[in-house]
C-alpha cells in the first residue's frame, strides 16, 4: 500500500470503533448490481524504482538537443533558485489561500505577483492567474463584453495575426453565449493588421479589439493607431502580450491616447519550462474602473484583529463558489504554483536582467533571419520591425525539413501552412537568448545540409 | 529594523537601486537600435532590486507562513488534500519531459504520448466510459467542457428546444457557473433531509426542456445517492444526459464507476483523486470522460495511436470536436504526475484509495460524534468525508463553524471546509484522506473535542481565533473596500519611473 499508512491494527481498532465487521460493508450504502471490480487492464502497482525506470526510457525518447520552436511557448534560462523555492512543499502541497490565516506565504506572494505584472503591462491591477494565455484571453474576451456599457454589441474583433490556437480556444469558450468573433485580414506583405482593414469595417458596432503585440508572426503591430481607432469607436481594447517583451516594448497601458483597457497573455516565459505545453500560467491585467468584471483571484491587503497589515482573497462576490450562477466566471483554481515561478523568476531578474533577456533574444533571432536568409531557396516573407519570431518561407516542404531537422536532433521551428495556407511554404522560427553563435551555425548548416541534397528532405 | 518589520517586508522594500542578482545577467547586450523607437518602453517595470539571497531568504520565509499538506493535517472537505508523492514530481521533473516543446515533431514525441496514450486508457477503465480527453486544465473547465458537450450532443440531432440543465441545490458552485457559461439556464433541484436527491421534486423539472442533469456522486454533502438508477433512468427517458462531477470520484475508485452507474460525461479532477499537488491554488487538472454517444465531441486533441506510433488527434481527424480549450495539450505536467501516481498505485492501490478513505472518513465521523458533536446525517454512512453542523453551538455559545475552523490552525491543524455545502447551516465539511493514519485522527479528534471545550467555557476567547498564526483574522470588509491590490511606495508610483531607456 504505497501511501497508507493503516496497520492491520489500526484497522481492526477502527473498525472496533464504528462498529462495522469489515471496511466493504462501509460501501453497503451503493446498489449491488452497480458494483464492479476495475478489471486487468489496469497493470499492479510499481516501486517507485520501476517507475523511475520505466518513465526514464519514455523521456529519453523526446530529448531533442537545439530547439528552435517558439509559436507560443519560449526556451528560456531558468535561475536554479527559481524552482528549488518553487519545490518547497510549503508552496506546492498549500491549498487555495480561502484560510489566509494560514496562507499568508501564498497570499503576500501573489500580492507581489500583481504588482509586477501590473507594472509590467501598465495596467492598474492583475488578477492572481488564469490557466494559460489562451484561456486568459477568452476570459478577456467574456469580460470586455461585460465592461462595455458603451455598446450592447457582442462582436469581438479578432486579427488574424492572432495565434491560431489562441483563435480557437476563445471559438470554443465564447460562443456558446453568441459572441460574434469576427476576423481581421493581415497584410500578405507586411504580416500586420493593416489599420485599412479596420477603416473597411464602417459603421459596426463592436465590443472589443484584440490587439496581439508581438503577433504570431513574431511582428509588431502598430498597437497606438490600432488602440485608438478602437477607442474611438466606443471599443474595448484587449491586449495579448508576451510579457517578456514587455521589458523592451511599450506597456499596454501607454498605448495610443489612454492605454489598453485589459491586457492577458501567457507568463511561460517568465520562470515557466516547456514541459510539453503546460503546466503554464496565463496572466489578466486591466484598468481599475473594470476590476469588478474581471474573472479569477484577487489579492488584496488589508488588516488583523490588531492592526497588523495581512493579505487575503478579495471581491470574492465576482466568484463561482459565492455567486454560483451569476459569476462572472466558472473559474475556481488559478495557477498557483506557477505564479510562484514567475514571482520568484522576476524577482531575481529585475527590470535589467528582464531587459537584457528580451535584447538578446532580439539579437540572435536577427543573426538567424540573416544567416538562414543567405541559404538559397529560404526567402524572408515579411518586412517589419520584429521581437524574436520571424517568418521565412521554403522552396521545400516545410513538413519535410522539420522532420529532416529532427532526425538531427533539432526542433527546426513551425510549419504555418496549415493555417495560413494562403502564405505557401514556410517556417516560423524563433532564437531565445539561450542560443549562442555556435548553435545558430549548427542550426543553419542542418538546414542547408537537407536543403541542398538533390534528394527530398525526408530522405536526409 | 526589527525582526517584525523585516516578516511583513515586501519584496520591493528589499530594493536598493543598482542592487542585482549578478549571476542572472547575461553580461553582454545585444544590438536593439533596429527596433523603432515609438513601439519601445520609456519607463522601467518595478521589479525588485535585489541580491539572489534576498530572493532566496525572502520567499523561502514566505513559504513557512503557509500550512500544506508537507507540514500539517488538511483535512479540507472536498478538496482530497492527500500525500502528494514526491516520486512523481521528480519523475515528471526529467529532462526528456520538462524541455520537450509542445509543437515538437512526432518523434521527439513518443514517449510523451505513449504516456498520455496509456494514462486515457486507465481513466476509461476506471470511469466505465467510452473515451477520455486530457486537455481541461482544472475540474471548472472540465465541467465546461463536458456541458459544452451536452450542447454540442442535442445539436447534432436537431434538437433545439433544450436550455435547461438541471443542479441539486448542494452542488458546488462551478457547476451552475458552468451551465451558465455553455449558456443554459439552471434549475436547482433540493435535496431531502435524509441527504438524498428529492425525486418528485425531479419529476416536476425533467422534460423536454432538459439538456441535462449536473450529480456529484458521493454528493458534496458526503452520502452515495442510492436513487441514482432511477434518476438516469428519468432523465434518458426525458432525453437529457447525465453529468457526473468526479469531485468525490476517489470515494468509489474501484467500487462503482459512473458508466454503470448511467452517466454519460464527467469530468475528473487529477489535484484530487490522482494526487497531484494542489500548488497553493493550482495547478490543477480536469480531464472529461464520455459515453460511446458523445465521444466524437470530446475536446481536442486526445492521443491515438497509428500502428505503433502514437499520434495526436486534433479537429481535422474529429471533425465533431467542440474544439480546443488550451493553447497546447492542457496542464501537460501534471497528467505526466497523475499518470505516475496510477503506475505506482496499480489496480489494487486505486481500489485501496476508496477504502481507506472511507474507512477514515467513518472513524472520524463516529469518534466525533461520540465527543458530543452533531452530524448533518446520523443515519448514513460516510463516504469519504462527512458534515458537522454546529448550529446547536451556535445559538448556546455563539460559537460559529468559522471560529471553530479558525481556533483549529492555533492547534495545528488545517481547518475542514465550512459553510459548504450552503444548505447546512454551520457546517464544518471534513475530508480526512487515506493516506492519514489512525493516530493523526485521534489528534485531530482530540483537538476538536478541546475546542468544544472552550466554547462551552469562554467562547469569547474562541470567537477571536486564531492567536498564534503570522496573522490574526483579518479584516475582509476593509479589502474589499478600501482595494489595495498592488504594492506602490510613496516615492514611486506603480507605473515606475521614467527612466531614459
Amino acid at each position: 500500500m504505497p501511501f497508507i499508512p493503516h496497520t492491520a491494527n489500526d484497522v481492526q481498532q477502527m473498525l472496533a470503533e464504528i462498529d462495522s465487521p469489515s471496511i466493504e460493508s462501509l460501501f453497503d450504502e451503493i446498489p449491488k448490481n452497480l458494483r464492479k471490480e476495475l478489471s486487468t487492464k489496469i497493470p499492479e502497482g510499481l516501486s517507485e524504482l520501476a517507475v523511475v525506470k520505466l518513465m526514464r526510457e519514455y523521456a529519453e525518447q523526446d530529448v531533442s538537443s537545439l530547439c528552435f520552436i517558439g509559436a507560443g511557448a519560449y526556451e528560456h534560462y531558468i535561475p536554479a533558485a527559481v524552482w528549488d523555492i518553487v519545490g518547497r512543499g510549503e508552496y506546492m502541497t498549500a491549498y487555495t489561500p480561502y484560510q489566509a490565516e494560514a496562507s499568508q506565504g501564498t497570499l503576500q506572494l501573489l500580492y507581489e505577483y500583481q504588482t509586477m505584472m501590473a507594472s509590467l503591462t501598465g495596467m492598474d491591477v492583475s488578477n492572481a492567474s488564469m490557466y494559460d494565455g489562451a484561456s486568459a484571453l477568452a476570459e478577456a474576451v467574456l469580460m470586455a463584453v461585460r465592461a462595455n456599457r458603451q455598446t450592447k454589441s457582442r462582436r469581438i474583433l479578432v486579427p488574424k495575426t492572432l495565434h491560431p490556437y489562441y483563435r480557437e480556444v476563445i471559438s470554443t469558450i465564447v460562443t456558446p453565449q453568441q459572441i460574434e468573433l469576427v476576423d481581421l485580414p493581415y497584410s500578405f506583405t507586411e504580416g500586420n493588421t493593416p489599420l485599412e482593414s479596420l477603416n473597411a469595417l464602417g459603421d459596426t458596432d463592436i465590443a472589443a479589439l484584440i490587439i496581439p503585440q508581438p503577433n504570431f508572426f513574431g511582428i509588431l503591430e502598430e498597437v497606438d493607431q490600432l488602440t485608438d481607432w478602437a477607442h474611438r469607436k466606443g471599443a474595448l481594447v484587449i491586449a495579448v502580450v508576451n510579457p517578456l517583451a514587455l521589458a523592451l516594448f511599450k506597456e499596454p497601458g501607454k498605448w495610443g491616447e489612454t492605454g489598453a483597457d485589459i491586457v492577458c497573455g501567457e507568463a511561460q516565459p517568465l520562470g515557466v519550462p516547456l514541459a510539453s505545453g503546460g503546466p503554464y500560467v496565463g496572466f489578466m491585467c486591466c484598468k481599475e474602473a473594470y476590476v469588478r468584471q474581471m474573472p479569477g483571484r484577487i489579492v488584496g491587503k488589508t488588516v488583523d484583529l490588531d492592526g497588523k497589515p495581512g493579505f487575503a482573497l478579495t471581491l470574492q462576490a465576482r466568484e463561482q463558489h459565492i455567486r454560483r450562477s451569476k459569476a462572472t466566471s466558472n473559474i475556481c483554481t488559478n495557477q498557483g504554483l506557477l505564479v510562484t515561478a514567475v514571482t520568484i523568476y522576476l524577482s531575481l531578474m529585475g527590470a535589467e536582467g528582464l531587459r537584457q533577456v528580451a535584447i538578446n533574444c532580439h539579437e540572435n533571432t536577427r543573426k538567424l533571419f540573416n544567416k538562414i536568409t543567405k541559404i538559397p531557396g529560404i526567402l524572408p516573407v515579411f518586412n517589419r520591425p520584429y521581437f524574436h519570431e520571424i517568418l521565412v518561407r521554403t522552396e521545400k516542404k516545410a513538413a519535410d525539413i522539420l522532420l529532416a531537422l529532427s532526425r538531427l536532433g533539432i526542433e527546426g521551428g513551425y510549419a504555418t501552412s496549415v493555417h495560413y495556407p494562403e502564405l505557401g511554404e514556410c517556417l516560423l522560427i524563433c532564437a531565445t537568448e539561450t542560443k549562442s553563435e555556435r548553435d545558430l551555425e549548427v542550426f543553419c548548416e542542418a538546414v542547408k545540409r537537407c536543403y541542398i541534397s538533390e534528394n527530398s528532405c525526408a530522405s536526409v | 529594523m526589527t525582526i517584525l518589520d523585516l516578516e511583513n517586508k515586501t519584496i520591493f522594500e528589499y530594493s536598493q537601486q543598482g542592487r542585482n542578482a549578478g549571476a542572472q545577467l547575461l553580461g553582454t547586450l545585444g544590438d536593439s537600435s533596429d527596433l523603432p523607437a515609438a513601439l519601445l518602453r520609456s519607463s522601467k517595470p518595478l521589479l525588485p532590486e535585489t541580491s539572489e539571497l534576498d530572493v532566496v531568504r525572502h520567499y523561502t520565509r514566505l513559504s513557512q507562513k503557509n500550512f500544506s499538506i508537507d507540514t500539517h493535517f488538511y483535512p479540507l472537505g472536498s478538496c482530497t488534500m492527500k500525500y502528494n508523492p514526491r516520486a512523481a514530481h521528480r519523475i515528471a521533473s526529467m529532462p526528456g519531459f520538462l524541455q520537450r516543446h509542445p509543437l515538437a515533431q512526432e518523434i521527439h514525441s513518443q514517449g510523451f504520448l505513449a504516456c498520455l496514450y496509456d494514462f486515457q486508457e486507465i481513466l476509461i477503465e476506471v470511469t466505465g466510459m467510452a473515451g477520455v480527453s486530457l486537455t481541461p486544465m482544472a475540474g471548472a473547465q472540465g465541467e465546461f467542457a463536458g456541458v459544452a458537450m451536452i450542447r454540442a450532443y442535442h445539436l447534432a440531432r436537431g434538437d433545439h428546444e433544450r436550455d435547461e440543465i438541471l443542479v441539486p441545490d448542494a452542488a458546488h458552485g462551478t457547476n451552475p457557473a458552468s451551465a451558465v457559461m455553455c449558456g443554459f439556464k439552471v434549475r436547482e433541484i433540493p435535496t431531502k433531509a435524509d441527504g438524498d436527491m428529492d425525486f418528485e421534486e425531479l419529476k416536476k423539472a425533467v422534460g423536454p426542456k432538459t439538456a441535462g442533469i449536473m450529480l456529484t456522486n458521493p454528493s458534496t454533502l458526503g452520502v452515495f445517492e442510492r436513487h441514482i438508477e432511477d434518476i438516469a433512468q428519468l432523465v434518458h427517458q426525458a432525453g437529457g444526459l447525465l453529468y457526473y462531477d468526479g469531485a468525490n470520484l476517489n470515494a468509489i475508485l474501484g467500487k462503482v464507476r459512473p458508466g454503470d452507474m448511467g452517466f454519460d460525461i464527467m469530468h475528473i479532477n487529477l489535484h484530487k483523486t490522482f494526487a497531484t499537488p494542489h500548488g497553493g491554488g493550482g495547478p490543477g487538472s480536469g480531464p472529461v470522460a464520455v459515453s460511446k454517444r458523445v465521444e466524437p465531441f470530446l475536446p481536442a486533441p486526445i492521443v491515438g495511436k497509428k500502428g505503433d506510433s502514437y499520434v495526436w488527434l486534433d479537429k481535422d481527424n474529429r471533425p465533431q470536436t467542440i474544439g480546443r480549450l488550451s493553447t497546447f495539450m492542457g496542464n501537460a505536467g501534471i497528467l505526466l504526475r497523475a499518470y505516475i501516481y496510477a503506475r505506482l498505485l496499480g489496480r489494487e492501490g486505486l481500489k485501496r484509495v476508496a477504502e481507506y478513505a472511507t474507512l477514515n472518513a467513518n472513524y472520524l465521523m463516529i469518534r466525533l460524534k461520540k465527543a458530543g458533536f452533531t452530524l448533518a446525517f446520523p443515519a448514513r454512512r460516510a463516504s469519504h468525508e462527512f458534515i458537522l453542523t454546529l448550529s446547536k453551538e451556535e445559538k448556546q455559545f455563539g460559537v460559529t463553524a468559522m471560529d471553530i475552523a479558525k481556533r483549529l490552525l492555533d492547534y495545528g491543524f488545517h481547518a475542514p471546509t465550512t459553510y459548504f455545502p450552503l444548505l447546512i447551516p454551520e457546517c464544518l465539511l471534513i475530508e480526512p484522506t487515506e493516506t492519514e493514519s489512525k493516530q493523526t485522527l485521534d489528534g485531530f479528534a482530540c483537538a476538536m473535542i478541546a475546542i468544544l471545550k472552550e466554547a462551552t467555557t469562554n467562547p469569547d476567547q474562541l470567537k477571536k481565533a486564531p492567536y498564534h498564526q503570522p496573522v490574526r483574522r483579518l479584516d475582509d470588509v476593509k479589502a474589499a473596500r478600501e482595494l489595495n491590490l498592488v504594492w506602490r511606495d510613496s516615492k514611486q508610483n506603480l507605473k515606475g519611473e521614467e527612466t531614459k531607456q
